[in-house]
């Protein structure tokens, strides 16, 4: 059982093959098994994945198996960024510590009541991070060389899946967060359309970039669990009140006839050898498969990081600002309020949300907020005009999602500008809003590379189809590792 | 680069403690930081127009209907010093 993939799973439970409990003890067995050394969650919850397994199994007693959707019975892994009702959800920082939320995020209300949750995933504090050793708790080690980070924000998540603690997991990106810590654990990451997925429950870091995505050993997985946490959403204004394809019925056409261009400006010298190699193999392979495959630009790319590194530190500084004391959360006791609100934020913050709460406020600062803020938001324009311009050429655009193979663990902690570099070929789409996913091409060094594939907004059934047919063509084969 | 003074301006408007090491190195950081993306404003964009949502929504509104929202006690129950079905604070200087 362990070696299907969560559609398989999902197939075999609504057939009676196997039941969700089973599927659940699976799951929560490996965790046993693995989570000394991989350290892939804040917090396990295996008598609540055995409970509601075993409601779900109830359930699919009645007739046409009781109503119970395909992704309803896959033991699942869940960011702790989203708020989980009566679990605890800590965002990785010490200032949720001892946090329960009272209600569930929107996206996970698909599930119903019975989520079948595995437990709650590490991640970098306050998902800023590109490792998850910005983590409060404990660094999370990747499955594929416990010596090496998992990527991050979302490489709890990532490692859990790599590692079958958990059939399939949810995370978030912001400028890559399910996209590299996806690709340096060699599983599949989708980053979907700004808005595709409703941020309500989310605990924010970038309002206007923040995204949920499946993060699953194929993209059939992605598909299937797209499916259950897309939608729109009253309780977030910002949701998309767009229709819900169906993510699965145009998966398998292949990729004949689609234009595939590979984006010269993620394809330089700033990007590994190793990891360029792979990419251009893929891309030749697809052409082999009967795509149409040329170059595309992105001029603005190459500012791309520097705006993204003055908007999402912009929109912290002002969501962080919620985290007082006064409501909810940690409060170190002092004898004024501001000093309340000094001392708390000191306590409870760690090194990187406190860089970029310090830079987010400067850049909106009087004096500052023009050759920063303002300037930055246009940059965000030329880069949605350069993608638009690519995407009336090519259907779907090709580059790599990381620019190494996992890094050791520790060799980036003390350098965030190295660590911010990143997510330099993450960023350009999630500043466009478009969806975006990362599917492993095959390995270097013995390390899984991820190759990146994006589309225009609300193209996602194009773009699944598309990586579908890539990591067919890819050189790489999901085991559970390690 | 920033000055030390500008650090604490900062941090003081953010409410955010920070020690005196934090301070030099978060500095230091910040001014390196900064330093690489003043990158952006080689570029000259006078005319461009700022996005700020990148699906172009402006104005969401919803119908105005009365609807259930979190009883009192419930979102008191998280709050660190809840008094008299209220979030208690420090004296407010």
């Amino acid at each position: 059982m362990q070696n299907l993939t969560a559609y398989e799973l999902a197939q075999r439970i609504a057939a009676r093959e196997v039941s969700a409990r089973e599927a659940a003890e699976v799951a929560n067995a490996r965790v046993e098994e693995v989570e000394e050394d991989v350290n892939a969650f804040v917090t396990t919850t295996p008598e609540l994945a055995l409970e509601r397994a075993g409601r779900v199994d109830g359930r699919l007693q009645g007739g046409e198996n009781g109503g119970v959707r395909l992704w309803e019975t896959v033991p699942t892994t869940v960011k702790d960024v989203l708020s989980t009702r009566g679990v605890r959800t800590t965002c990785g920082s010490r200032i949720l510590e001892d946090f329960t939320p009272l209600y569930d995020a929107s996206a996970l209300l698909n599930f119903g009541e019975d989520l079948v949750m595995v437990g709650k995933a590490n991640m970098d504090e306050f998902a800023m991070g590109s490792s998850t050793e910005n983590s409060a708790y404990r660094p999370t080690r990747n499955p594929w060389g416990l010596g090496r980070v998992p990527g991050g924000s979302s490489g709890g998540s990532a490692a859990a899946v790599a590692a079958g603690e958990g059939w399939w997991a949810l995370g978030t990106d912001t400028g890559g967060s399910v996209r590299q810590p996806a690709a340096l654990c060699g599983i599949v990451g989708l980053k979907p359309t700004y808005g595709r997925v409703s941020r309500h429950g989310l605990i924010a870091f970038g309002s206007s970039l923040d995204v949920i995505g499946p993060m699953t050993r194929d993209v059939r997985d992605a598909a299937l669990l797209l499916q259950a946490i897309a939608g729109h959403d009253p309780h977030d204004s910002t949701s998309a009140n767009v229709e819900v394809p169906d993510y699965l019925a145009e998966l398998e056409n292949g990729v004949e006839g689609l234009r595939i261009g590979l984006v010269t400006e993620l394809m330089d010298e700033r990007i590994d050898a190793g990891v360029r190699e792979i990419v251009a193999d893929v891309a030749n392979s697809l052409e082999a498969a009967g795509a149409e495959v040329g170059e595309a630009s992105l001029p603005h790319a190459y500012y791309a990081l520097e705006a993204y590194y003055i908007i999402a530190p912009a929109e912290v500084s002002s969501n962080l600002a919620r985290f007082d004391g006064v409501r909810y959360g940690l409060r170190v006791s002092a004898d004024g309020v501001h000093e309340m609100y000094r001392k708390t934020r000191e306590e409870g913050f760690g090194d990187e949300a406190k860089r970029r709460i310090m830079l987010g406020t400067y850049a909106l600062s009087a004096g500052y907020y023009d050759a920063y803020y303002a300037q930055a938001q246009k940059v965000r324009t030329k880069i949605i005009e350069d993608f638009r311009a690519a995407l009336h050429r090519y259907d779907v655009l090709l580059s790599p999602t990381s620019p190494s193979v996992a890094f050791e663990l520790g060799s980036k902690t003390g350098d965030p500008l190295a660590m911010y570099l990143q997510d330099i070929c993450a960023v350009p789409a999630s500043l466009a809003g478009i969806p975006a996913i990362s599917v492993p091409g095959g390995l270097s060094d013995g390390l899984p590379v991820g190759v990146q594939l994006m589309s225009d907004h609300f193209t996602e059934p194009l773009l699944l189809r598309a990586a579908r047919a890539a990591e067919q063509v890819a050189d790489f084969e999901f085991t559970l590792k390690p | 680069m920033i000055s030390e003074e500008q650090v604490r301006h900062v941090a003081n408007l953010a409410r955010l403690g920070l020690t005196d090491e934090e301070i030099g190195r978060i500095g230091g950081q910040l001014g390196a930081i900064l330093e690489s993306i003043d990158k952006i404003g080689e570029l000259d964009l006078a005319d461009v127009p700022p996005t700020a949502n990148p699906l172009h929504l402006t104005n969401v509104l919803r119908p105005d209907e009365p609807r259930g929202e979190l009883p009192r006690e419930e979102a008191l129950s998280v709050a660190p010093d809840p008094v008299d079905a209220l979030f208690a604070v420090p004296r407010i200087d």
